[in-house]
């Protein structure tokens, strides 16, 4: 197995093209290195983008949007006290993965491309409307964060292709979001469900704009447009978020694995949207 | 010269049940394996490398359950790097007469079969071959050469399905012991123990509430940090050195003894630090692989499992079925009670179910119990010894028995285990009459704990439960050296899992008159010191205790000697106080340090030293009782462990903080066993969660720090009144959970664990039973 570390965009994407085998394309290295270790094949070359400067900045445009590295580590985002201030929802989900030495390293480009149904910041980047810049060997491409994830383990990406940044809207006012996840353990552990709500309130709290982005019920994370749509005008009415509920357990498409039942995810999933929905409400309140 | 005697201790007072005191005892201490230990310098089992050593690897099983047709090594052998293949065929036969000493476990045929497999593979995971290469890599690619030919079997996971007639058998030639007549046919139940004492039938015929219910608990694993790992090195001569982390470097050296059929006198094992063992590095895996592999290649070779590895065929103690019965009177005094225990094995028989029965009801004073324990063979690894072997599923299954009693008598449930708690001269239902016992003062302190009284919040509950344990003494050697610069060196042959040298340390400088710093604690290999017992038992302090106590003793009888002989006085005129010899009753009292003697030793019989061998009698019973507040989320099935306190009997807690440590420990395995713990297996008996993200032991945001309360009621056999405390933290927690889950759920869990999504069905399910 080779192994580079390309210090410019132009040279990450050289070896890309150049590449002749199967090629993995390294982030934090927190997914890939444990399968390895596991005794899943290993490519012919890796090729670690955390030297390219594209991938590892985090900053915020004129019009309040953020571009995030897509290499950028969990430490470096809970750090950009910005970002945090006005997606709440996103960098919490991706504070949540795995321990302190992992958030050294564990990025949201990993997090992605790794594309697993249970991610905990895809759901939240997908409700946050976040579009990645993807690179290739000889051009370059923008597509939203949810058309990535094909199915469970594989994205849309060409061979020759890598994420090299994610960008944020800028944000309305009385705008939050929120992500919510069940684990058995506390900490170290991987969501058997989890949920993502993004709001944006008008000035008499009625909310404008909805998205709903459920995770670990169905091969791909799944955007709930038709349980969005339920929240859109409300204030959160106990009667809407019953309904609210009934359209989110309606929306999942778990399977029964190791980690819970589907019956279980079913009823969890609706639990976490309904509480994340009113966390990202008072957020956007206050 | 003013000092009076405040310290003067013999062999003779030690024996006498007169307990000593001192300044160093029940004080903290830093441990002197510390600053190593933080500071990642300590050297556990993978950390010793010799030139030209070879890297060890094992080829295991993907069956369950499967025939070995012909196993191939030849392409593994023929690649270049590859210095050598052992197989079970490199193993010396063990005669079936030879296999055990005296009827006793272990079973050194099983042993065998079960580190390097025998015809048939039982479990996934099950060594068949091991592989000594120049490195990882090489020995890797080893691995996917090696051909075997199987004729995969119908295998079995579930306890119960395994002791149906019709379940696939692991040993065709089982018959089941302990029955009488011997059955006729084959089974997978390994034996059979039952426990009478009084009569059942009478005692329930006087009960007035009688209770019935069925528990399940799922294999837990030790789940030690350290992985298992050896090296070994066989000179030309056959002499071997082994340097491995284990529970004991004597058991090493005589299970490699035995299990190679090579004289103990060739075998030298020495001794790692040991990062976690819980029972489970009571026995080898890999030691006896790496030895026959460094006799065949010449080399040092190094072997250390995976933690795939360590899950798939090492330890975990036994899951459980249990049904088990038990009846009262109206004013809560327990008559009766009669089960049945039935406890996986694994793949070679030996689960704990023996011990389960004994302990499961030994807190309460009952005077009838029949209790009947099945040892089930199925294909998962064989269980392994795990902290209070066989008592904390018992003791689940008690507790909530004992929890229902008190809610449907109204009755609280600490006034029921006091009303029914065993006392000194209480007989248990395994035949031992309790002498000094702490049970009912840890019910006192429990009742008296603010935790006990304080309010709780909706969707909380509040869970008591007790637990016993024997504790253990056993054959133990300590030696003590007093260097000519009056520095003194205590040796012992027992790894220190839990604060043992700190513990050693305090009790020589007390006896010694010395100050803890004084003196240096090593832990030597299986040549330089008398065979001592392993760790385990909660018995080193304890047991090994007593051997540094005696020899700390001895020592100051020589330097009484050796002064009296520099005063040219009678020995008798010489006492010994805070370090040194004193004449009191000479015209000008004279004195001598420590440092003074040993520096004159050449004069008087030269270097100073004691090494005691001692078979310990009379450990004390350990006895514990836990409160456990719980917060369920009725929507999620998320349960927290709010508040939690663990009051313990230690007899005397030596260094009160590494006592409490085992405490902690203990609470916080039990609440894993409890709450998430459990193998997952898929339908052809692979096992899921070979990790530790799915494998969930307790992560430090799972737990609120756990409250301690040591209750010291000393056993006059120690000679600082020392009990064993390691095992019995971990009995109690189950129960205490469940008691607390029941509680705040309103409706009871019978089976472990008590995992989120298990919660929210039984939530869902007394939901749906309320409405109807």
């Amino acid at each position: 197995m080779e192994y580079c570390a390309p210090g410019t965009l132009a040279e990450a994407c050289a070896a890309l093209g150049a590449a002749s085998g199967t090629v993995k394309v390294m982030a934090g290295g927190t997914d890939l290195l444990p399968r390895f270790a596991a005794g899943t094949p290993r490519p012919a070359l890796v090729i670690d983008i955390k030297k390219v400067p594209e991938a590892r900045e985090i900053r915020q445009l004129s019009d309040g949007g953020f571009v995030i590295g897509s290499a950028c580590s969990g430490n470096q985002i809970s750090a950009q006290t910005a970002l945090v201030a006005s997606w709440p929802g996103l960098t919490e989900a991706m504070d949540l993965i795995g321990s302190v030495q992992i958030q050294g390293r564990a990025s949201l480009g990993g997090n992605l491309c790794n594309a697993s149904p249970a991610a905990d910041s895809v759901p939240a980047l997908i409700a946050a409307r976040a579009r990645c810049r993807i690179a290739g060997s000889n051009s370059e491409r923008e597509l939203p964060v949810e058309d990535v994830i094909v199915s469970p383990g594989r994205t849309c990406l060409r061979q020759d292709e890598f994420i090299v940044s994610f960008s944020l809207p800028a944000r309305p006012q009385r705008s939050a979001d929120a992500y919510l996840r069940m684990t058995p353990r506390t900490e170290m552990d991987i969501a058997i469900a989890g949920a993502a709500v993004n709001l944006t309130l008008d000035e008499h709290g009625v909310i404008q704009e909805c998205h709903v982005v459920l995770g670990a019920v169905g091969p791909i994370p799944v955007y709930a447009l038709a349980a969005a749509r339920i929240l859109l005008g409300t204030r959160l009415e106990d009667e809407v978020r019953q309904r609210f509920k009934r359209q989110v357990s309606v929306m999942c498409r778990p399977i029964s694995d190791k980690r819970g039942s589907a019956e279980y995810r079913t009823d969890v999933t609706a639990v976490l949207a309904e509480r994340a929905a009113l966390v990202a409400y008072s957020r956007a309140m206050a | 010269m003013n000092e009076e005697p405040t310290q003067y201790a013999d062999v003779a007072e030690l024996n006498s049940g007169k307990l000593l005191s001192g300044s160093v005892v029940g004080t903290r201490p830093v441990r002197p394996d510390g600053i190593d230990k933080v500071t990642g310098k300590a050297r556990f089992g993978a950390d010793i490398q010799l030139p030209g050593t070879l890297t060890g690897v094992v080829f295991r099983s993907p069956h369950a359950h499967a025939r070995l047709l012909k196993i191939n090594v030849s392409a593994a052998l023929a690649l270049p790097g590859v210095k050598a293949i052992i197989t079970s065929d490199d193993l010396p036969l063990i005669a079936e007469e030879l296999a055990m000493d005296k009827g006793q476990p272990p079973d050194f045929r099983d042993m065998s079969a079960n580190i390097l497999a025998r015809e048939k593979v039982l479990y996934e995971g099950h060594a068949i071959a091991a592989i000594a290469a120049i490195d990882e890599m090489t020995a890797q690619q080893a691995l996917s050469l090696i051909e075997v030919d199987y004729a995969v079997l119908p295998h079995v996971i579930d306890l119960q399905q395994a002791m149906e007639p019709d379940a696939p058998l692991l040993n065709e030639h089982n018959i089941t012991k302990g029955i009488k007549p011997a059955p006729k046919k084959p089974s997978n139940i390994a034996s059979r123990y039952e426990q009478v004492h009084g009569d059942v039938a009478a005692g329930f015929a006087e009960a007035e509430i009688i209770i019935v219910e069925e528990f399940t608990t799922q294999p837990v694993h030790q789940a030690y940090i350290e992985p298992h790992a050896c090296l070994a090195q066989v000179a030309p001569s056959g002499k071997t050195d082994i340097w491995c982390s284990s529970q004991g470097q004597f058991m090493v050296q005589a299970y490699c003894a035995r299990l190679l059929q090579m004289p103990l006198s060739d075998i030298r094992v020495i001794p790692m630090e040991i990062g976690g063992g819980f029972g489970g590095k009571t026995t080898v895996y890999l030691e006896p692989l790496a030895v026959l592999l460094s006799q065949k290649t010449g080399c040092p070779v190094r072997m250390e499992m995976t933690r795939a590895e360590v899950f798939k065929a090492t330890g975990p103690t036994s899951g459980s079925y249990m049904s088990i019965k038990i009846g009262a009177r109206n004013d809560g005094t327990i008559v009766a009670v009669e089960g049945v225990l039935c406890y996986q094995a694994g793949a070679f028989p030996g689960s704990p179910v023996r011990l389960g029965c004994m302990t499961a009801f030994a807190p309460y004073n009952i005077p009838n119990v029949k209790l009947i324990g099945y040892d089930v063979l199925v294909n998962r690894p064989k269980s392994a010894a795990y902290r209070a072997p066989g008592a904390p599923m018992a003791s689940f299954a008690a507790e909530s028995l004992i929890d229902m009693l008190a809610q449907k008598l109204k009755m609280d449930p600490i006034a029921l285990r006091m009303l029914n708690a065993a006392d000194n001269g209480t007989q248990t239902a395994y035949g031992v009459n309790f002498k000094n016992i702490g049970y009912r003062q840890t019910l006192e302190a429990a009742r008296n704990h603010p935790h006990y009284s304080a309010p709780l919040g909706p969707h909380q509950g509040r869970g008591i439960a007790s637990g016993f344990w024997f504790n253990i003494g056993g054959h133990s050697s300590a030696a003590i050296r007093i260097n000519n610069d009056g520095s003194v060196l205590v040796s012992t042959g027992n790894p220190d899992i839990g604060g043992s040298r700190a513990s050693m340390a305090m009790m020589a400088a007390d006896i010694l008159g010395l100050a803890y710093e004084q003196i240096q604690v090593e832990i030597v290999d299986t040549s330089s010191i008398a065979p001592s017992d392993l760790t385990g038992g909660s018995r080193v302090t304890f047991a090994v205790g007593m051997a540094v106590s005696q020899a700390a003793s001895a020592v100051v009888e020589d330097l009484r000697r050796r002064a009296a002989l520099l005063w040219q006085v009678d020995q008798d005129q010489v006492t010994w106080s805070a370090g040194f010899a004193l004449l009191m009753n000479a015209t000008t009292p004279k004195r001598f340090s420590l440092a003074e003697l040993a520096q004159h030793s050449a004069d008087t019989g030269g270097p100073i030293t004691a090494e005691i061998t001692i078979n310990a009698q009379g450990a004390g019973p350990g006895f514990a009782t836990h409160i456990c507040d719980v917060e369920l989320d009725p929507e999620t099935g998320g349960v927290k462990v709010l508040r939690y306190t663990a009051i313990q009997d230690v007899g005397k807690a030596i260094h009160p903080a590494y006592v409490e440590g085992q405490m902690q420990g203990g609470a916080v395995q039990g609440i894993g066993w409890a709450l998430n713990e459990a193998y997952l297996y898929d339908e052809n008996g692979r096992l899921l969660n070979p990790g530790f993200l799915d494998y969930r032991i307790p992560v430090a945001s799972d737990v609120p720090m756990i409250d301690t309360v040591l209750v010291e009621v000393p056993n006059p056999r120690h000679p600082f009144g020392v009990k064993g405390v390691g095992e019995v933290p971990i009995i109690p927690p189950l129960g205490a959970v469940a008691n607390a889950v029941a509680r705040a759920a309103g409706t009871r869990l019978f089976d472990l664990p008590m995992s989120p999504p298990a919660i929210h069905k039984a939530l869902k399910r007394a939901a749906r039973r309320r409405r109807q």
